[in-house]
């Protein structure tokens, strides 16, 4: 905890909300009505975080599924300590981090998609 | 056991027991309305909300079980640590930003805006507050044991000074406060853990290294089918994280979805970092330690050692940070499942809501562990994590992947699921720790390692009673997944 997450008080008024907004782009209005196109749109991105998703947790599940037997074969304490003691921490941030960046260029996608402009 | 005595470590003790009814003190006064309190007005930064996240869930089972565990049966433990670390991977990539975007502050929440159904949210309810409770009692336990061999004094005086402590932040800050606490906290057992682990370290060199010696025959056998207990522990932590409910209600407290799994990352990170300790101790607890092998309260391997390798005033000093440490982990991981079982028990038990309302449920969220933790004997406090995690792992688990990801999930499914799958977790639990089924035989080690048959159960069993009622599936379901995982900037226009 740092000196600056200390806030100021100030009286802070914001833009004035409107309760339902006009949507701004057609893709956008037909995920707000629930059409069928719109239902297709929302799958598509579901269908690209799940994606995202399995990989990192197929690469996780192999890991977690063969380390037990590897250890059992090698039969070596010094090899089990090296590994989950010390080197498996990185590789799960990693991969953490991946999916992050994975999960965040699928969602920038979408947008693009639903605001009708050209990818990049 | 020659106790490390010393004034400073209850001193130690003393300080952080202040600092944390002072730090949430000072959020009573910032914490203003309802939602403040509860859920920190869903304003909490990433870097920030990750310490407290942490802070929050190193818990005494970390702090002290883990190395006694070590200690005690070797290196093959070390699949707790990382158990508890990779289930945030999991969280992240199945759970943190579609939860965030729900837009419900519990678990129970949740399920009724997912599945339309007041009695899935009751079973919710109900499964919350058992895990909690179940999660509680070793933290209690483990301040009894820390206090025992600090000061000699009787084993349920720690129980009650945590029990008191926790109804006192929680009750007056709530959610706002606890954020501090937590984040103060992480940094106290990181800082508590490093600083004496340098100079054990550096004392185990002066001695000229001795060998740590694991062989098989000085290994204590935890278990006569030591790959399955292996797997079933794997399973269990590794999917019973993101059901955790003083976890998953820190989540609500992002601003969105994105910055629930970039905080996500940052907690994978930190408790990474914190994970590299307790081995540490473990190790040299073998070494000059040996006693504890046999003798029971492995558990007090990180609060002996210091005083025992070091000695002297700076071994006192350096034993008095650590229990410090412990007390904050008691402290943090107590107060965080109180308020979220509190939180459970206002909502879906008392008669009327409000913060008043709240203080009373406190009250009653915390008793009934601390009454558990008073009459159950001890089981090692990592055993007792670990069963929490695998109740969690075969109820919420299925609940929260399906409900998330699974268009045809129905309240039918859901409950069947949720009392196939986590009932028979939650029994399993109960009679292992009664003590009706002993070891050897695979009755024992089924019964006591759940998760490898329990969350297929809970999987299964929602997936086909889902299937063979599909005119149960709630109307608003295509609604619900359209909030869960559009980004909130396409979805800000609408009511949320």
């Amino acid at each position: 905890m740092s000196a600056e997450s200390t806030p100021r008080r100030e009286v802070v008024t914001g833009e004035p909300r409107r309760v339902r907004p006009l949507p701004r782009y057609r893709a956008q209005s037909e995920i707000d009505e629930q059409t069928a196109l719109g239902g297709a749109y929302v799958r598509s991105l579901m269908r690209s975080q799940l994606r995202a998703g399995l990989t990192a947790f197929a690469g996780l599940a192999l890991a977690a599924g063969t380390l037990p037997l590897v250890f059992e074969a090698l039969h070596s304490n010094a090899v089990v300590w090296a590994v989950l003691g010390f080197a498996t921490y990185p590789p799960l941030t990693l991969a953490g981090w991946w999916y992050v960046r994975r999960a965040e260029r699928n969602e920038r996608d979408f947008a693009r998609l639903v605001e009708g402009r050209p990818a990049p | 056991m020659n106790a490390p005595g010393h004034p400073a470590s209850v001193v130690a003790v003393a300080l952080v027991v202040l600092a944390t009814v002072l730090v949430g003190g000072f959020g009573l006064r910032i914490s203003r309305t309802t939602s403040d309190f509860y859920v920190a007005s869903r304003t909490v930064r990433p870097r920030l909300n990750a310490a407290a996240i942490s802070g929050e869930y190193l818990s005494a089972a970390s702090f002290l079980g883990i190395a006694g565990l070590v200690l005690v049966h070797g290196p093959d433990m070390l699949w707790y640590p990382v158990g508890y670390t990779a289930g945030y991977l999991l969280l992240l990539i199945f759970v943190a930003a579609p939860l965030r975007r729900s837009g419900a502050y519990t678990l129970p929440d949740f399920a009724e805006g997912r599945l339309e159904s007041r009695q899935v949210r009751r079973l919710v309810s109900v499964f919350v507050v058992g895990a909690g409770w179940l999660y509680l009692v070793p933290q209690l336990q483990g301040a009894g044991l820390t206090l025992r061999i600090l000061t000699g004094a009787p084993g349920w005086l720690g129980d009650v000074l945590v029990a008191s402590v926790v109804v006192l932040a929680v009750a007056a800050g709530g959610m706002r406060s606890i954020t501090f606490v937590q984040v103060f906290q992480y940094w106290l057992k990181l800082t508590a853990l490093l600083v004496p682990a340098i100079f054990l370290v550096l004392a185990w060199q002066g001695d000229g290294q001795p060998r740590v010696s694991f062989d098989e025959q000085a290994s204590a056998f935890r278990a006569d089918h030591p790959l399955y207990a292996t797997y079933g522990l794997i399973v269990a932590t590794f999917l019973g994280t993101m059901g955790l409910p003083h976890v998953v209600v820190r989540f609500y407290t992002s601003p969105n979805g994105r910055d629930a799994r970039r905080t996500t990352v940052a907690v994978l990170a930190l408790v990474g970092l914190f994970y590299l300790l307790p081995p540490v101790y473990g190790a040299l607890g073998r070494l000059y330690a040996p006693e504890l092998i046999h003798g029971g309260d492995a558990d007090a391997a990180v609060l002996l050692l210091p005083a025992r390798v070091i000695g002297g005033l700076g071994g006192d000093l350096l034993g008095a940070l650590v229990a410090g440490g412990a007390f904050a982990a008691f402290l943090s991981t107590a107060s965080g499942l109180t308020m979220a079982v509190a939180g459970v028990i206002t909502q879906d038990v008392l008669p009327s809501r409000g913060v008043r309302h709240f203080r009373v449920a406190t009250v009653l969220a915390i008793a009934v562990p601390l009454a558990g933790s008073l009459l159950v004997s001890r089981v090692p406090v990592a055993d007792a994590v670990g069963m929490a995690f695998a109740v969690s792992a075969s109820s919420f688990c299925p609940l929260l992947v399906l409900g998330i990801w699974w268009r045809r999930l129905t309240p039918p499914g859901a409950i069947a699921g949720l009392l196939l799958g986590g009932g028979s977790a939650l029994l399993s639990v109960a009679i292992t720790v009664s003590g009706a089924v002993r070891p050897p035989g695979w009755p024992h080690a089924l019964l006591a390692w759940p998760a490898v048959w329990s969350v297929p159960v809970g999987f299964l069993a929602m997936i086909l009673v889902s299937l063979a009622t599909p005119g149960r599936i709630p109307p608003g379901t295509n609604a619900a997944m359209t909030r869960f995982h559009l980004p909130e900037a396409l979805t800000s226009g609408r009511g949320r």
